[in-house]
């Protein structure tokens, strides 16, 4: 991490622009360059980009090892081969056929279920699907009630033993903060207002279903944020694909990361305007298409766009990557762009007191225009919300289809948020807030380290606190799965379509409710199963942090 | 002690190849399957092998040791 700096100041203090090769100014052999990032590392230091980070940013993602990617294709191989044989004998009516098909009489119609989704569904999904869906039976916090089900004919149908399995310990819910209790001031007040406004509110913003709790919320979450005004929503998937139609349209450009949600890409593409995708998190990419936008225009009649709308998301799920802020937002205060920031899994979860990646980079939230975020992961409740200058969310107010169509959120639902929202910024009096947002923070940096320090790859930022590990090969996505709840604790694994083919992982989601023996605890069973599995593919052994002083002959990293 | 050991090892070491070629996800009579193609495969690598690999390894023994001989047999016809 220090390597940089150190060899920077070594070599005169010059400041080297990000990407720029330093091989002029005395390298050594072989076009090897001290101060240049190992190759699949990228470590931006405060002395890069003319001060624009003000702590370092240390975010990896190791390479594949050629051999496991070449036997995950074989592992992928053999499945395709058997899952040909299967589809043969479920057509020629040797083995009866238990998913869906189209009736006798469609038989000779364009078929439905032929594409690789549907192939990849039926033969390789239903294998391993007893690691999804998994039923709870109770409130979702560090440890977790599951019911136990079995599946006599192969995870085409499942029934339930009657068991319940008590005190998971849960890694995979959004849970960052630990406010989901079932027991708490949160749940108090949420249950008062239960009792005092129902349930639902059986109207939308716009004609019956504004309460006061609504305007009351509002009002706190852009004191929280650091914004003129805010607009909350039901459901957070709704709020990215509902507003970005009414901010943007036809003639617009959205620039859109190569890795972004589903709900921003649905918006993007409902809103009618031009998208163009740019690497994930790669800064030069983004710029050379805000370049060509500038220059070119719109694509045959060469006139200037009418607005620009960079899509980035603050952590993204599949990664744990956090966005390069200042640099998009030094982007976009030079072209004249305007910015969307969705930070579903950053509020609550970054910045010394929670408020979100933009406090974590130390950036003032106006340059943000559009800040938008889910109460879904940070603060138990559900729905979302849009921040930003009053003129923007008064527009929202009258023009976004959530205010215009959905049913406002629920009473209990907004007392929890605001509730919640008070406790992190430590207006009810207590530091219970400050002290999770600290706890969380801890959390995560102990566990990657342990994760790394174990030899599993870890993909992402040091400081999210979603930490996906890489398995690759098919079979050990629904091992892992079983194993860990043979041990008694729940994760969730990920697959093909929500990643790359070859790149499934199991994704822990930490929380400021796990104590450190559950972290422990995890981190045994974690290790063991990994030892089962040989899950330890990493080839960069990281050695424990030394205080010593840097000379420039050591290294952190050791290959092996 | 130590044969326990080796067969817990040879244990984990089928593990290994069935996660690696996603027989741990196959129903029985796929696995049959499978492991019969295998085998029969690998058993007809090996008795090729064993025909085959001595009758190659002899002659290109005596090649070589041909290509050498008839070069002392120079030399010395050199020295005489």
């Amino acid at each position: 991490m220090e390597r940089p700096e150190r060899a920077a100041a070594a070599l005169g203090a010059q400041p080297r622009a990000n990407g720029c090769s330093g091989a002029a100014h005395g390298g050594l052999r072989n076009g090897y360059v001290r101060g240049l990032p190992a190759p699949d590392t990228q470590i931006n230091h405060i002395v890069h980009n003319g001060g624009l980070y003000k702590r370092p940013f240390n975010e990896a993602f190791e390479e594949t090892p050629m051999l496991v990617a070449v036997l995950t294709y074989v592992g992928y191989g053999v499945l395709t081969l058997f899952g040909y044989l299967r589809d043969f004998m479920r057509q020629w009516k040797i083995e009866k056929c238990q998913n869906a098909t189209e009736r006798e009489e469609q038989k000779d119609f364009v078929p439905l279920y032929q594409d690789f989704e549907n192939f990849y569904n039926r033969n390789l999904y239903m294998r391993i699907r007893d690691s999804w869906n998994r039923p709870i039976c109770s409130v979702p916090g560090a440890k977790v009630d599951m019911m136990e089900r079995v599946s006599h004919d192969y995870n085409w149908t499942f029934t339930y033993t009657g068991r319940v399995i008590k005190g998971i310990i849960n890694m995979g819910s959004y849970n960052y903060l630990g406010f989901a209790q079932k027991a708490g001031t949160c749940q108090e007040a949420a249950s008062k207002v239960l009792s005092q406004y129902g349930a639902g509110v059986c109207s939308t913003r716009q004609e019956m279903g504004n309460l006061d709790k609504h305007e009351e919320l509002e009002k706190l979450v852009a004191r929280f944020l650091g914004v003129e005004s805010a607009m909350a929503y039901g459901m957070g998937f709704a709020t990215n694909s509902m507003n970005i139609p009414a901010l943007v349209g036809k003639g617009c450009l959205i620039l859109s990361d190569e890795l972004n949600h589903a709900s921003l890409v649905l918006g993007a593409r409902l809103s009618g305007a031009t998208i163009r995708i740019f690497k994930h998190n790669n800064m030069q990419s983004l710029e050379k298409l805000l370049k060509d936008a500038i220059v070119h225009g719109q694509p045959r009649t060469r006139r200037p766009w009418k607005k620009i709308l960079i899509l980035v998301e603050g952590i993204y799920s599949m990664e744990g990557s956090i966005v390069r802020l200042p640099e998009v937002i030094a982007l976009k205060k030079k072209y004249k762009s305007y910015l969307y920031l969705d930070e579903a899994h950053s509020i609550g979860a970054l910045g010394p007191s929670g408020r979100g990646v933009v406090e974590y980079f130390g950036l003032s939230p106006e340059d943000v225009d559009v800040m938008m975020g889910t109460f879904t992961k940070s603060f138990g409740a559900a729905g979302g919300y849009i921040g930003g200058k009053k003129e923007l969310i008064d527009y929202l107010r009258t023009y976004s289809h959530s205010a215009a169509y959905a049913s406002s959120m629920s009473p209990p639902v907004v007392e929890q948020i605001i509730t919640s929202v008070k406790c992190i910024m430590g207006e009810d009096g207590t530091t219970v807030g400050r002290a999770r947002v600290q706890q969380l923070a801890e959390n995560t940096r102990y566990f990657r380290r342990r994760l790394k320090e174990m030899g599993f790859i870890i993909y992402g930022n040091e400081d999210s606190p979603v930490v996906p590990l890489m398995l690759y090969m098919p079979a050990k996505i629904g091992a892992f799965g079983r194993e860990m709840l043979k041990r008694n604790i729940g994760v969730v694994v990920v697959g093909f379509p929500a990643t790359p083919i070859i790149e499934s992982r199991a994704r822990f989601c930490l929380s400021a409710a796990h104590t450190k023996e559950m972290l422990d605890t995890a981190l045994k069973e974690i290790d063991e199963v990994g030892d089962l599995l040989q899950l330890k593919y990493s080839r960069h052994r990281l050695v424990p942090l030394l205080d010593r002083p840097f000379d420039e002959t050591t290294y952190e990293e050791t290959e092996d | 002690m130590d044969i326990k050991s080796m067969k817990n090892y040879l244990y984990w070491l089928y593990c290994q190849f069935e996660l690696i070629t996603c027989s741990y996800l196959m129903e029985p009579w796929e696995k049959l399957l499978f492991y019969t193609f295998n085998i029969t495969m690998l058993v007809m690598l090996l008795y090729t092998a064993y025909i085959f690999v001595p009758v190659h390894v002899s002659m290109a023994f005596q090649f070589f040791l041909h290509l050498f001989g008839n070069q002392h047999e120079n030399t010395v016809s050199v020295v005489k």
